[in-house]
């Protein structure tokens, strides 16, 4: 799978960037992000040059790149950077997100492979992850316009319509799961699923939540002891259904 | 008085001086209702628009437009917070609309207005939100006025007149952008310091005419 979109964040503070950096880092290691955090001489604040520089660099490396701001006043000095250098307004954009959730969700997306509009979507749509009530209908629906899980690019990984002719028939599977994590499948149960789901390439939802969708996933609210439905169909349905059960089941690593 | 390239200079160094002297007063103002860095902001880039415009390495500039633009591109660079994009943005669209050797009435209208545009369209404020859109708006509506009739000079100090007025009205308001807009209600009772600091850049700009 190819990572081709890249994130540059951008915050007042460094130590503040760097912590979301490597937050957003154990959840998808292979997506390239940069910050460009602090004023010139390392104090609070923001600084163009810091800007521009990260941009740049992210831009050498992948094709496209979604940028988080984590003040007003940094949303302006990105815009400012897109004003002179049209070149780069097109191939990164601001988003209008929560800067720790949006940088989580956009990076675990990346990680899957994304195009640069779902990357965004999802940085926009993490706003929902925070507060009391989640509106689950905003994020399905952003989750909807993902595009579809890993590997489309290689015709031998291309996700199988149901019922389409294969080799091995395309069925469906059904099976029930228990949550074993204190927390539910909270943001990192939910990241490593998301990504192993898209892995399988097979749609997969968990109690008609989208599997391959971090924020689906942690929408759902879920908590110790409840009992999951997870269904797929598609290619090797019953497989996909087993792993993702074994992985609710065995509680990723945690206590 | 000739509204040139060596004009739009003066303007800038006696900007810098200005800036310096007020450091603490902006401070101040920052302080109650921001982030309190808006005076060591503005000292630090204009003092570094100061020392470029000394600097033998830069091309000497023979339109406003040339000093304007490499005064947008510094302060981009140099001033932190809100004020460095926002002010350059101002000057970078300013230079747009001055690439002649000086400017008549009708060109420090088309200034002030290009200004005022580009820190709209950056902050998107409008006025009444207790910002420097609050200095800019009426300078651009005194500018437009003096035009029918008036000369540059005239034209410029009506709109520094009508931006120290605007500045000088934000002190009641409640901001509803920045970082002051979450203070509510308690960021009534004083001036917005980015509003200040554009009635001081206007003052400097007449002052630099030699007509204060």
């Amino acid at each position: 799978m190819t990572v081709d979109v890249g994130l540059v964040l951008v915050a007042h503070s460094a130590p503040m960037a760097q912590g979301t950096a490597d937050l957003a880092r154990q959840m998808a290691p292979d997506v390239v992000i940069r910050c460009a955090a602090g004023d010139e001489d390392g104090g609070l604040g923001t600084s163009l040059d810091r800007v521009q520089d990260a941009l740049a660099d992210a831009l050498g490396t992948v094709d496209g790149v979604v940028v988080l701001a984590d003040l007003g006043s940094a949303a302006l000095v990105v815009e400012a950077a897109f004003e002179l250098d049209p070149a780069l307004a097109r191939r990164a954009r601001l988003v209008s997100a929560p800067f720790v959730e949006g940088a989580v969700a956009a990076a675990v997306t990346a990680q899957q492979g994304a195009a640069p509009d779902a990357v965004a979507e999802s940085a926009e749509a993490a706003v929902h992850s925070i507060g009391p009530s989640p509106v689950l209908e905003l994020v399905e629906s952003s989750a909807d316009d993902s595009p579809a899980p890993a590997g489309t690019h290689a015709s031998g990984e291309t996700v199988q319509a149901p019922g389409a002719p294969t080799s091995g028939a395309a069925d469906e599977a059904t099976a029930t799961a228990q949550i074993r994590n204190k927390l539910g499948l909270h943001a990192r149960p939910a990241a490593l699923l998301a990504r192993s789901v898209a892995d399988l390439g097979v749609p997969v939802t968990v109690d008609g939540a989208d599997a391959s969708s971090v924020l689906a996933l942690m929408s759902l609210g879920t908590v110790a002891g409840q009992r999951v439905t997870v269904a797929a169909r598609g290619t090797d349905a019953a497989g996909a259904v087993d792993v993702v059960v074994g992985m609710i089941e065995g509680g990723f690593g945690e206590e | 008085m000739t509204l040139d390239a060596a004009w739009a200079e003066r303007w800038m160094r006696r900007s810098a001086a200005d800036m310096h002297a007020a450091r603490e007063e902006l401070t101040e103002l920052d302080r109650r209702i921001g982030d309190g860095d808006h005076g060591v902001n503005m000292d630090r880039g204009f003092a570094a628009v100061a020392s470029r415009l000394d600097d033998e390495a830069v091309p000497p500039r023979e339109t406003v437009a040339q000093v304007l633009r490499l005064v947008a591109t510094t302060l981009m660079s140099t001033v932190g917070g809100a004020s460095g994009p926002l002010y350059g943005t101002a000057f970078l669209h300013a230079a747009r609309v001055t690439n002649r050797a000086d400017l008549d009435g009708a060109g420090v209208v088309a200034l002030v207005e290009a200004a005022a545009e580009g820190i709209t369209s950056r902050g998107r404020a409008v006025p009444g939100d207790k910002t420097m859109v609050d200095a800019w708006a009426p300078a651009v509506e005194a500018a437009e006025r003096a035009a029918d009739g008036g000369d540059a000079v005239e034209v410029l100090r009506a709109a520094a007149a009508a931006a120290a007025d605007g500045a000088a009205a934000t002190v009641p308001m409640i901001a509803t952008k920045g970082r002051a807009s979450y203070l509510g209600p308690r960021s009534a009772g004083t001036e917005d310091p980015g509003a200040r600091s554009t009635a001081m850049l206007l003052a400097a700009a007449v002052a630099a005419a030699g007509a204060d």
